[in-house]
């Protein structure tokens, strides 16, 4: 009762008993005092959720809550098992997710809707006298209101506001945008859906029945490596964690899998117990370089070089001095060796062109389907030419030979790797190959043998239908000669000897890579000796290090090479596992019709990030990059030289390659009404109109007030403060505020202006009307937006989560309430819909939407283009959907946008549902879901199923996608029989009845059920690997020739030297400039170094690096690391405050002076903000910036083509990635520390 | 304006009284309320340095120099009378004890304030109560030593049972005994009244820990203490369901034989 009282027990004795000859006593004093350490672990319950920054590691959480307050958190224990042979997978978390509860409560949470002052005067002040819709038209029309809030974004000045104020205030922007310029003029930005699926679909879905624009991520964090696309036609599809498991050689190639892969990082110790050999690749001395039997310490941004002369090794000692059974025959079967390639007259000699196509051939070889797209090889049983089956032209317009078995019109065939053998080649002829070691720049090695090497390749003579002859030779063939192997053909630049100075080989990797030509020697021999043995058990697990790289392609597809030369892509405890930031989503076709609202209009509006980025911040103004820079100097005649890189990209939008955002210069709206009012069908009065010039593409003018995006929604995402490449152009261009961009455009350079983009001289500053940021966190995004609104947080809300890293789905859930005033991401653009529905009738009521839609992947547009022809340069008719974008009609019901998306709409039923190019039915689920989320009983969605709360909406994708739904499953692999002619159904029937719930993951993470949306498979037997099914069940790869593709032939990856994999050094951004430079004093101590950002293990993935706790186990606030040496020469000991600085910006940041990095090298972990603890710049006067205030994105022409079969748009699949790891930085040691910590200028009309 | 109102009556009449008030309840209280800050606060882990020397210097003085007051100015004057110790004499041993442990208590104290203050990790996790009472008391060893100097003037002890007088007369609750003290050296009375201000601030400080010295280890009887259940909450047992279900079975009159206590009971 009372302590003090209960003390007063002086005249008590207390002893009861004693032992151990007194040495102790037994007391009876009182132990009430324990309760206080009993209550600290006490709670009052336990929720299930996880952790949703962009984590790849899913963990299931046990989140505790006590009186109302959530407390802290531990890791699940109860993942269902895995099979007996192999380690569970618990634990899973890491110390930044068990840090996360503190963030709740922390003062950087948001706690009510936010304004910025400045404009929440403006409009308390017109809505005084107008309807919304008037008060924001007359802010906008009147340029000194609008910059006197779009000027103070990121100076802080916010108010707090309701809810209803900020919606409305957010909904009449949206209303007025849509009417004036058009709906995709309303941007999002949402990443990573796959960490909580509900609150990306919420704002999604509100944007795809608005019209307007989604933009992608995977592509624009540069975490997407198109070599994915481009080889298997598959986004990027991995390995679980656990099959590492069943490796038999692990080679860690740039990722640091101890670092940022924690809750996976036991299966790589578990592996290396049951006598897994590990090889590490990294430039700095990394946790995982820790695990590697062996270390190599590659110069960065050589990964290229290091992987062709492990590719070397193996093809000398596996393929061609003696051939490994396995390896052929998986070569033969699954790889393009064997397709024959045209080779074509160039000067003297001749370059490698096109694949032969049956339509080359007399008779298409009876090929009536699709001839352009069937790929021909040489039949070793007959000695013909035969159009093996699987080759896209099989996909479409016909059925049952989309497969992988080894025929050609139902016969038998046995495909011809090489014409090496007398008999088999007809002739000997030079090929020139480009060589890219010349153009290396500062720190690279430096290669000057000329920038053609030709070398001598077996050929045979084939007659074309039109009676012309032909050299051909097969991908093996150009394949080895392009890895330098003398094959006894003669001629130079090949050779059998480790030690020769001829590229490629051992000797002349490591002078490039620094690695010594004996350990390489050693790990090609040792990978593909394990692979030998055991069939393809040799993996290769990659971070997007590799990835950030300029010419990334080249670093991948070097590695793709080798695992395919060894037979290990496809096969459990083999292949390609590149970790990083797709986050796989499960469920994801049942996902998308709740996402992209396709119950109510199809198709959604999609946009590459990169390419829209690229433009509207205006950093293409500045593009240092030419296209001569990057060309092939084997390159097929052409324009080439004369475009800048954004001038392809505005090709590959106007030949219908790439997506638009803004499409047209002309209101959507507009144009659909005039269609309508002409009486004609929209596609023909589009082209019409387009061919005459009336109508122009927004792409073409970037800088024109009608094309500048006008409304951005930032949810889920640190857009400005963590992924946003050029940061310092998205707040001169974007946002039109303080800016540290030190360089100078084109114009004022006087350089080569683009020939496409039409070019103004003064560029537009502040395009945004209006930036809403949505998060919990006061993130640099929510510094520079002109709302916030609080959202809940991962222990707030009710989500889904899933993960390439393991094959379960588990769900996120509200332990407590959202704290404060916010919302979850659902309530809050449900919030918005209907006050959208209540102001927008004004202005907008039922409209036609004119879409525009790029040539799709796993769709028939992938065969639109055989050949490239622009109609603008008047090479062919523009003809919608084929020689251009297609131009789609689209009902918008702006009144009933609120009851749109609060149910699901007719389309299930009526149209169904698919993916990866299969379709199926969905009466049966629609049905089922009305019983579970009950129906609407009144108004325009009257019985109807409900989609009202979040738990709702997670049954929704829960019931429709094909991997939580045994039953949807089995109709999506049947689906897919009728194409491939094969059963695939076995894989799900076992699973017919298992549907999963929302209640069911919320007692326990569930195994998702295999599905053709995925190349691999769940079962009892292999570990989630990817390509499984391609091997196994003989479903081709979604490429030209529908095996791994190593060849690639489109005409502008001939042109940029890319048809083979080669050795590309990082290229030379030229960013070092008088204007960066003149911030020194003459004589001022510095060093210019690489700038490269990995992920870091104080912050992001599960939480952030101004969480305090990860803040105090680093250093307090943004740092970089760079190496003692490099030190020493700039004058800088650890823990000084440097400067970072080039064209493109300045970073301020206390240096880590380390042994572990590698000279020329410095390293600012990714998501470093400028809010904790940054001071001014010494150069610009404000604070700081952020890790990409030194770097601007670069996009590549590869990474543009389209409508050609694996070269086709898919969101988030194929385009243009930003690149960031060229860039240079100057580093010196700041003199002064500036905190800028003064009182803001009161302004003086207030 | 207080008309015949004296400060004197305030402080040596009033005062007191008001500060024992204080000091004991608000001593209870947070005992009571705030167990787990009843603490010593001790600033070892953040930094050695000074606190051995600073540390015991200060607290060997300290604690001379709180029971010689306590017992020079407690002891009833009849019994020094009775003893025989002449005034004088005891006065004598005042001053060399106390001048003693005052130059001890004063170094120490000085090195302990020394550090709070200039050393930036301690100073960084010090409160105003931590800063503020270790200031107070330095202050005070200087005033009691400047005390001795006074009293060197006049060793014949009359000032001193002035001061026995009062004290004592206070503990008897007569309401005249400030008028004892009214007519010393004001820097006796400024000594008096800061002496009180620390008795007032003594629960809000963590000088509390004055009060949990663990003086029973001194002789406690046992190197390893087993607390039984027996002070532990009967619901905390674990025994509680067993003995009822025992009586439920009783109450149908099928309980079972008693068994051989089980090892938990």
């Amino acid at each position: 009762m009372s302590h003090l009282l209960d003390r007063l027990n002086f005249l008590k004795s207390v002893r009861k008993d004693t032992f151990s000859d007194g040495h102790g006593q037994t007391t009876t004093e009182n132990r009430d005092w324990e309760d206080t350490y009993r209550k600290r672990w006490q709670h009052d319950k336990v929720v299930r959720s996880t952790h949703g920054v962009n984590c790849t590691g899913s963990c299931s959480w046990k989140i505790y809550v006590k009186s109302g307050i959530v407390t802290w958190e531990t890791q699940q224990t109860d993942y269902p098992r895995t099979r007996p042979d192999l380690p569970n997978h618990e634990p899973r978390g890491c110390a930044r997710g068990a840090s996360y509860s503190w963030y709740l409560y922390s003062a950087n949470r948001v706690k009510t809707p936010l304004v910025r002052g400045a404009l929440m005067r403006l409009w308390r002040e017109k809505r005084k006298t107008m309807t919304p819709i008037q008060a924001w038209e007359a802010i906008q029309n009147d340029p000194a209101a609008r910059a006197s809030y779009t000027r103070k974004r990121g100076t802080g000045g916010f108010v707090r506001a309701t809810w209803d104020e900020v919606t409305e205030l957010t909904a009449a922007a949206n209303a007025y945008t849509a009417k004036e310029y058009g709906p995709d003029r309303v941007f999002g930005f949402s990443p990573i859906p796959a960490m909580s699926m509900v609150s990306y679909a919420a704002g999604s879905r509100y944007l795809s029945l608005l019209g307007g624009t989604c933009m992608s991520f995977y592509d624009w964090y540069c975490d997407l490596p198109p070599a994915s696309p481009m080889t298997w036609g598959e986004q990027t599809d991995v390995p679980e964690s656990a099959d590492w498991y069943n490796a038999g050689y692990l080679l860690l190639w740039g990722s640091n899998v101890p670092q940022t892969r924690t809750p996976d990082a036991h299966f790589y110790t578990e592996a290396r117990y049951r006598g897994t050999k590990s090889a590490v690749i990294c430039p700095d001395y990394s946790e995982a370089a820790k695990f590697g039997d062996v270390w190599l310490n590659a110069k960065q941004g050589t990964d290229a070089a290091l992987g062709m002369a492990f590719g070397h090794v193996i093809l000398r000692e596996f393929h061609l001095d003696r051939q490994v059974p396995y390896f052929e025959e998986y070569t033969r079967k699954y790889s393009d060796m064997p397709m024959l390639v045209r080779l074509d007259k160039k000067g003297d000699s001749y370059i490698p062109g096109r694949q032969l196509r049956a339509s080359d051939l007399d008779g298409a070889l009876g090929e009536a389907n699709n001839p352009e797209w069937k790929t021909i090889c040489i039949d070793e049983t007959s000695g013909q030419l035969v159009a093996p089956n699987g080759s896209i032209g099989f996909r479409w317009g016909e059925q049952g030979m989309w497969n992988l078995e080894e025929k050609a019109q139902g016969a038998e065939i046995k495909p011809k790797l090489s014409l090496i053998l007398d008999e088999d080649r007809d002739d000997v002829v030079g090929v020139d190959f480009p060589y890219f070691g010349g153009m290396a720049t500062t720190q690279w090695h430096k290669d000057a043998r000329g920038d053609v090497l030709t070398r001598n390749v077996p050929v045979k003579k084939i007659t074309l239908a039109d009676g012309s002859e032909a050299l051909v030779t097969t991908v093996f063939d150009l394949f080895c000669a392009n890895y330098s192997l003398d094959r006894g053909l003669g001629g130079e630049h090949v050779t059998d000897d480790y030690n020769a100075d001829v590229p490629f080989t051992p000797a002349w990797a490591e002078k490039i890579t620094g690695v010594s030509r004996d350990k390489i020697i050693h790990v090609a021999r040792e990978f593909a000796a394990n692979a030998e043995k055991t069939n393809g058990k040799s993996m290769v697990i990659i971070g997007a290090a590799m990835n950030h790289w300029y010419h990334m392609d080249m670093n991948y597809r070097a590695v793709i090479n080798m695992l395919v030369m060894c037979g290990c892509v496809g096969q459990s405890g083999g292949g390609w596992a590149h970790y990083v930031g797709q986050e796989k989503l499960r469920p994801q076709t049942g996902w998308t019709a709740l996402a992209f609202a396709l119950d109510w209009a199809r198709p959604p509006r999609h946009m590459n990030s990169t390419s829209a980025w690229y433009a509207h911040t205006d950093q293409w103004r500045y593009e240092t990059v030419t296209a001569k820079d990057i060309l092939s100097p084997t390159a097929p005649e052409g324009d080439w030289e004369s475009l800048s890189l954004i001038d392809y990209n505005i090709r590959s939008e106007r030949m219908g390659w790439l997506p638009s955002a803004p499409q047209l210069k002309t209101n959507p709206l507009k144009v659909g009404a005039a269609a309508k009012a002409a009486g004609m069908e929209i596609p023909a009065y589009v082209a019409q109109e387009l061919k005459s010039g009336r109508l122009e593409m927004s792409c073409e003018d970037p800088d024109a007030p009608e094309n500048w995006p006008r409304n951005l929604f930032v949810w889920r995402s640190n857009l400005l403060g963590s992924s946003g490449k050029g940061h310092e152009y998205f707040l001169k261009h974007l946002l039109g505020t303080d800016h540290g961009v030190l360089g100078k455009d084109l114009g004022e350079e006087g350089r080569q202006k683009p020939v496409e983009a039409k070019w103004h001289k003064d560029a537009p500053e502040g395009k945004l009307d209006l930036l809403v940021t949505i998060d919990f966190r006061m993130s640099t995004t929510a510094v520079y937006a002109d709302i916030v609104l609080p959202t809940a947080s991962w222990y707030e809300k009710d989500d889904l989560n899933t993960s390439d890293m393991h094959p379960f789905i588990h769900p996120l859930q509200a332990a407590v309430d959202p704290a404060y005033e916010s919302k979850t991401d659902w309530e809050i653009f449900k919030a918005i819909a209907k006050k959208f529905s209540e102001v927008a009738p004004e202005i907008l009521g039922v409209e036609t939407d004119v879409v525009q839609l790029p040539m799709q992947h796993d769709s028939p547009g992938e065969l639109a283009q055989p050949v490239v022809k622009d109609w603008k340069k008047g090479e062919c008719d523009l003809i919608p959907g084929k020689t251009a974008p297609a131009y789609i009609a689209v009902e918008r019901d702006y009144p009933n946008l609120h009851a749109r998306f609060t149910a699901l709409g007719p389309l299930m039923e009526k149209v169904g549902n698919g993916g990866k190019g299969i379709a199926w039915d969905t009466k049966t689920e629609v049905h089922h879901l009305k019983a579970l989320n009950g129906t609407h009983t009144e108004g325009p969605t009257k019985g109807m199923a409900k989609i009202d709360t979040a738990i709702d909406a997670c049954e929704v994708v829960l019931m429709l996608a094909p991997e939580t739904n045994g039953e949807v499953a089995g109709k999506a692999w049947k689906a897919l029989e009728k194409a491939t002619g094969q059963n695939h159904a076995h894989l799900a029937e076992v699973k017919e009845d298992e549907k999963i719930r929302f209640r069911d993951i919320a007692a326990q993470p569930r195994k998702i059920i295999s599905s053709p949306t995925w190349s691999g498979i769940e079962s009892e037997e292999v570990c989630y690997n990817a390509g499984w099914t391609n091997v196994h069940e003989l479903i081709p790869w979604r490429t030209l020739s529908g095996r791994q593709q190593l060849y690639q032939e489109h005409e502008w990856m001939l042109a940029f030297g890319e048809f083979f994999v080669t050795w590309r050094p990082p290229v030379d951004l030229k960013t070092i400039t008088v204007d960066a430079t003149k911030a020194l004093k003459s004589a001022e101590k510095h060093v210019v170094l690489n700038f490269i950002t990995p992920h870091q293990k104080w912050g992001i993935h599960s939480t952030y690096s101004d969480n305090l706790l990860m803040l105090t186990l680093n250093r307090g606030g943004p740092v970089i690391w760079m190496s003692e040496n490099d030190a020493k020469t700039a004058g800088i000991v650890d823990n000084d405050w440097v400067e970072l600085f080039n064209s493109n910006g300045v970073i301020a940041a206390r240096a880590v002076v380390s042994q572990r990095m590698k000279d020329g090298t410095t390293f600012m972990y990714h998501a470093q903000e400028k809010i904790v603890n940054t001071p001014g710049s010494q150069i610009t006067g404000k604070r700081g910036g952020i890790h990409n205030s030194v770097t601007r994105a670069i996009p590549k022409p590869t990474h543009m083509i389209g409508a050609y079969a694996q070269f086709s748009y898919g969101f988030n699949y194929y385009g243009t990635v930003g690149a960031n790891r060229d860039e240079m930085v100057i580093v010196r040691k700041m003199e002064n520390v500036d905190w800028l910590d003064k009182p803001a200028k009161v302004e003086a009309a207030e | 304006m207080f008309g015949n109102f004296s400060l004197d009556y305030l402080i040596f009449g009033i005062m007191p009284y008001a500060v024992l008030a204080v000091a004991l309840i608000g001593t209870i209280a947070r005992y009571e309320r705030d167990p787990f800050t009843w603490k010593s606060s001790s600033s070892q882990f953040l930094r050695r340095k000074q606190l051995m020397w600073g540390s015991v210097l200060f607290h060997v003085g300290i604690i001379v120099l709180f029971f010689g007051h306590l017992i020079g100015l407690f002891t009833p004057i009849w019994l020094l009378d009775a003893l025989g110790i002449s005034y004088g004499l005891k006065q004598w041993m005042a001053v060399i004890i106390g001048g003693l442990a005052g130059a001890a208590a004063f170094v120490g104290c000085t090195m302990l304030l020394h550090r709070r203050l200039y050393d930036p990790r301690i100073r960084n996790n010090s409160t105003y109560a931590d800063i503020g009472i270790l200031a107070i008391l330095w202050v005070q060893i200087v005033v009691g030593m400047g005390t001795i100097v006074l009293t060197l003037g006049h060793m014949d002890g009359a000032k001193m049972i002035q001061f026995m007088t009062w004290s004592q007369s206070v503990m008897g609750l007569q309401i005249n005994a400030w008028q004892e003290v009214v007519d010393v050296h004001w820097l006796y009375k400024f000594h008096i009244f800061l002496g009180m201000v620390i008795v007032a601030l003594f629960p809000f400080t963590r000088l509390v820990h004055m009060l949990s010295i663990p003086v029973r280890f001194l002789w406690r009887p046992g190197y390893q203490i087993v607390r039984s259940r027996d002070g532990a909450k009967p619901v905390r047992t674990g025994l509680k369901p067993f003995a009822r279900d025992k009586r439920a079975l009783k109450a149908a009159g099928t309980a079972p034989k008693p068994k051989a206590p089980t090892p938990a009971e």
